[in-house]
């Protein structure tokens, strides 16, 4: 079921780069997109009762430096955290180089209407 | 607690539909923060703490940039969608698609329970027991990133410094040389 949401999250991110007329948008429905396919790899790798893959004192032995069975048992999946970390730094970037593109092509064109922006062709 | 969890889900989808459908850029771009700090607290629920800091940071900068390119332009809002036929096949292939993604989703595991526990030998599994003693970080998920996985990391900033670099370009108003310089 939370799958399901986050999918369909995905779709009205879709929808909205497909269908909409105004760049920004379009911007709008990438960055959508984004967020429910970092939401879906974060979600992977939850598991009920879980805790933060962050060692506490109480989690390893004095004596023998041994990482306890309980925390191996009960943490979540840090791989993909660690992936997802890594994607939404890179969707800033792309983010910026897309607003970027559409403020140019404002200044050009003197609107967000890709249905007005006939030169491009050619 | 997982009713939290579907109302912050339900929040988020409600907020992502608001930001489609309104008119008016600016709402729009607030919608988007409101999806992205909805984001932020399910990822506290979802015990990735790096996560939601980071989309938190992420997320005041990005509404920068959002608000950054609609303010200050006419806001005269864009009505209406493309050419209807283009629409209505959008929306069948768009509906296509999540029918089949629909049914993918079956396969998978069932929420809450992670497939890596299953798997013998995961490189999850490794890194949650060895971590501490390979790297003598306390924080798996900065041991992944930072030792195990530095690679990705490098790529990462690669990524981050050409995307810079692409928007410094685009938004240079004119070359360095002035053109009496040049003549």
């Amino acid at each position: 079921m939370p799958y399901a949401i986050c999918f369909l999250l995905f779709m009205v991110g879709l929808y909205c780069a497909v269908v909409k007329k105004n760049m920004v948008k379009i911007v709008i429905g990438i960055m959508v997109m984004e967020y429910a396919v970092n939401l879906f790899l974060i979600m992977l790798g939850y598991r009920f009762g879980g805790v933060a893959p962050i060692l506490s004192r109480s989690d390893v032995n004095n004596e023998t430096g041994q990482i306890m069975q309980s925390f191996i048992d009960n943490s979540v999946d840090p791989l993909p955290q660690a992936l997802v970390l890594t994607s939404i730094v890179i969707s800033l970037g792309s983010l910026a180089l897309l607003i970027s593109i559409c403020v140019r092509i404002y200044e050009k064109y003197g609107t967000f209407d890709i249905t007005e922006i006939r030169r491009l062709k050619g | 607690m997982i009713v939290v969890f579907y109302i912050l889900l339900l929040f988020m989808l409600i907020a992502a539909i608001i930001a489609v459908e309104t008119k008016n850029l600016l709402s729009a771009v607030i919608c988007v923060g409101a999806i992205g700090f909805g984001g932020s607290l399910i990822f506290l629920f979802l015990r990735a703490p790096d996560i939601a800091i980071t989309q938190i940071v992420v997320e005041v900068l990005g509404l920068i940039i959002l608000i950054r390119a609609t303010i200050a332009r006419d806001l005269t809002s864009i009505s209406g969608d493309r050419e209807f036929f283009g629409t209505v096949v959008s929306i069948v292939i768009i509906f296509l698609i999540f029918m089949a993604g629909f049914k993918v989703l079956d396969s998978l595991h069932d929420f809450g329970t992670p497939v890596y526990a299953k798997t013998e030998k995961a490189a999850s599994q490794t890194y949650i027991e060895k971590g501490l003693e390979d790297t003598g970080a306390t924080n798996i998920v900065s041991s992944i990133i930072l030792d195990y996985r530095a690679y990705d990391t490098l790529g990462e900033a690669t990524v981050l410094f050409t995307a810079v670099i692409g928007a410094t370009v685009l938004l240079r108003k004119k070359s360095r040389k002035s053109p009496e310089v040049l003549e």
